[in-house]
């Protein structure tokens, strides 16, 4: 089966954000980016279902600082080919960014399966798939957790509140967006990937003209302000344990 | 103990036989000598005994699929005791261990955040690079940083990973700097630039990561001139006398042990405080039974005022792996789920049967993995674990 992968590369928080000078927008000084964990999980998904059915796996990405690497990754994981968009405009809305990723996708057809990641974390939308899924004029499932393929249909486990979970048939093809693959995301070892990065080639195409305007502005960007703060009792075991018991009375809570 | 990483540069499973390390293995009279001594020995499906039997009868593949050797902690204990001189930990381990790394088809999830953290943030910890050397503010003696002040050092000291980011490992570091301070030594550090030395990956059978990491160190060395590299980590100590010389590496070595060991004449007088303490000294694998560093801790320790220094049951070459090499740092959860007693548990009631204050160390993984045996084991009374460094920084007049 042609399962596409759509991934997005997200700010990586290990290096605490900073808002920049303008106050709308993230200081890239010390930025760096990594995949967003739930296209992670989708790559994870499309090459397990690869491995079970054959076929082929796309990988399709908007231009982003550490770009390459994250595709020769995914090339070294066992996708078979790398796509990315070049030359998008600056500032893309998810519904901007849905757009154009459908456009890039329906030169890319026939494909069974578009995969990706149901939410980012520079977002928390959940909107891309769904609006893919408009565009192409496929059906879309999100908060997915396993798909079975075979046949004209595709066996998809949602996950809802609580831990239940609902099973569905969803005709093909369709867009799914990933909560998380069967099992966690591979490990590919650095030799494969420097392999990789030796043997193959991403491709790349031009970003569509026409993605609309933007309709949203961001005003500001800011730090949660401290309101309040924990207050960290020093000393002997005894002596903490003595302070708590005093604080706890304070309160009326013994 | 013979160094022969030179020779091992274009070695391969496939060629092994036409090697000289490949004459010795075939010397191997199956005596079981390995096995019997490795710390895992009588869990793993092929201890080392065995893996040469396959080896040699063409069976490699059911050694793979076992992942015995993710079990193999690498703490040179086989190689130490073979009669043949068989360089188990050096090369054929390795050259396994790796095969089983790249056919591995469930990582087990620790060892891979770790390997996924030194790849992208330069240490296993998964901390951010850019404050790596947060520490210093919290030093009360000054520590240069290269980065911001490139004039040459005589020591270049490379910090390491857990010392660097862990809480207790950055006892270490202020220890160290204090010492440093105090012997009117000129270092410096490498600051946010410095990356995992690598060791553990290339141990765990990650070999590409490991070789990603030399390269990027070793162009890193090149930046800066010293005259003499001073690491904390026990592994980086043993990498760089027996990976990084090999690809380069032109500068003396030290590991702050054998450094403070060379300057104890003008360390000792310095040793004013009495700490009254009885220690037990835990000799980590990468110094003791690879590199023969036995004495040097032990008269660091014997030249404490008050320390007196009592041995534990397994002491110098058979002492017990604390099950932090090779990987296992990040397999506590995969052993604990097979049903593995942790080594650094069995160690814990050997320190505590000796009635010892302190447990000494001088790897900066020891630390926190002894810390939490103790958590686990209990015992009569309390077991204080301690960096060698440490000690010495606090019978240092202030």
């Amino acid at each position: 089966m042609n399962i596409l992968v759509l991934l997005k590369m997200v700010p990586d928080v290990v290096e605490e954000l900073e808002v920049a000078g303008d106050g709308k927008s993230l200081d890239t000084s010390f930025l760096r980016t990594i995949i967003n964990e739930r296209d992670d999980h989708a790559l994870e998904q499309a090459i397990l279902l690869k491995e079970r059915h054959g076929g082929k796996v796309t990988v399709v990405a908007l231009d982003a600082p550490d770009i390459d690497d994250t595709l020769f990754a995914t090339l070294a994981k066992g996708a078979d080919r790398a796509v990315k968009i070049t030359d998008a405009p600056e500032g893309l809305t998810t519904q901007s960014a849905a757009k154009l990723c459908a456009q890039v996708v329906s030169g890319l057809l026939p494909v069974d399966l578009v995969l990706t990641g149901v939410q980012a974390l520079d977002d928390l939308d959940g909107l891309s798939a769904a609006l893919v899924a408009q565009q192409l004029n496929f059906p879309y499932l999100g908060v997915v957790t396993s798909v079975a393929a075979g046949g004209p249909t595709a066996t998809v486990l949602k996950e809802f509140a609580g831990g239940v979970r609902g099973e569905f048939a969803v005709a093909l093809p369709a867009v799914l967006g990933v909560q998380a693959a069967e099992k966690p995301p591979r490990y590919v070892p650095v030799a494969k990937v420097r392999a990789v990065m030796k043997a193959q080639k991403i491709d790349t195409v031009p970003a569509p003209g026409d993605v609309g305007a933007a309709q949203i502005d961001v005003r500001q960007l800011a730090k949660p302000v401290v309101s309040s703060h924990a207050e960290m009792l020093d000393g002997s075991p005894e002596e903490v344990a003595g302070k708590l018991v005093e604080l706890l009375a304070q309160r009326g809570l013994l | 103990m013979a160094v022969i990483a030179e020779d091992m540069k274009e070695l391969t499973l496939d060629n092994l036989w036409d090697s000289p390390e490949g004459h010795r293995v075939l010397s191997c009279m199956q005596c079981g000598m390995c096995a019997g001594t490795c710390p895992y020995g009588e869990v793993m499906d092929y201890p080392p005994r065995r893996i040469i039997g396959m080896l040699k009868a063409g069976e490699l593949d059911a050694v793979l699929r076992s992942q015995s050797l993710l079990t193999c902690v690498t703490c040179y204990a086989c190689m130490a005791k073979c009669p043949r001189g068989i360089h188990l930990t050096e090369v054929l381990l390795p050259l396994v261990k790796e095969q089983t790394f790249i056919q591995l088809t469930d990582m087990p999830a620790e060892l891979q955040k770790a390997l996924e953290n030194t790849d992208r943030y330069g240490n296993p910890l998964g901390e951010s690079p850019r404050k790596r050397a947060d520490w210093v503010k919290t030093s009360k003696v000054p520590v240069r940083m290269l980065p911001s002040d490139r004039k040459p050092t005589d020591v270049l000291w490379f910090v390491e990973c857990y010392t660097a980011y862990h809480p207790r490992g950055q006892d270490n570091c202020r220890a160290t700097a204090k010492l440093f301070h105090a012997l009117g030594v000129d270092f410096a550090i490498l600051g946010h630039e410095e990356k995992c030395a690598g060791e553990c990956a290339r141990l765990a059978g990650e070999t590409g990561l490991f070789d990603k990491l030399t390269d990027y160190t070793m162009k890193l060395f090149g930046k800066y001139k010293f005259n003499r590299l001073v690491t904390s980590g026990a592994h980086a100590y043993d990498t760089f006398i027996h990976q990084y010389k090999p690809r380069g590496l032109q500068q003396e070595v030290d590991h702050t042990v054998t450094f403070l060991a060379r300057h104890l004449d003008q360390l000792k007088p310095k040793l004013k405080k009495k700490l009254n303490y009885t220690v037990t000294y835990h000799d980590p694998c990468a110094l003791s039974r690879h590199n023969g560093l036995y004495d040097e801790p032990r008269q660091l320790l014997q030249a404490i005022p008050g320390v007196k220094l009592v041995e534990m049951e397994h002491n110098r070459v058979n002492g017990i792996c604390c099950g932090g090499g090779g990987g296992g740092m990040w397999l506590d959860t995969y052993y604990k789920a097979k049903g593995y007693e942790r080594l650094s548990e069995r160690r814990i009631k050997e320190a505590l049967a000796t009635g010892a204050d302190v447990l000494a160390v001088a790897c900066p993984y020891e630390v926190s993995r002894f810390e939490d045996a103790v958590k686990t084991v209990g015992g009569d009374k309390p077991l204080i674990v301690r960096d060698v460094v440490e000690l010495l920084a606090e019978a240092l007049e202030d």
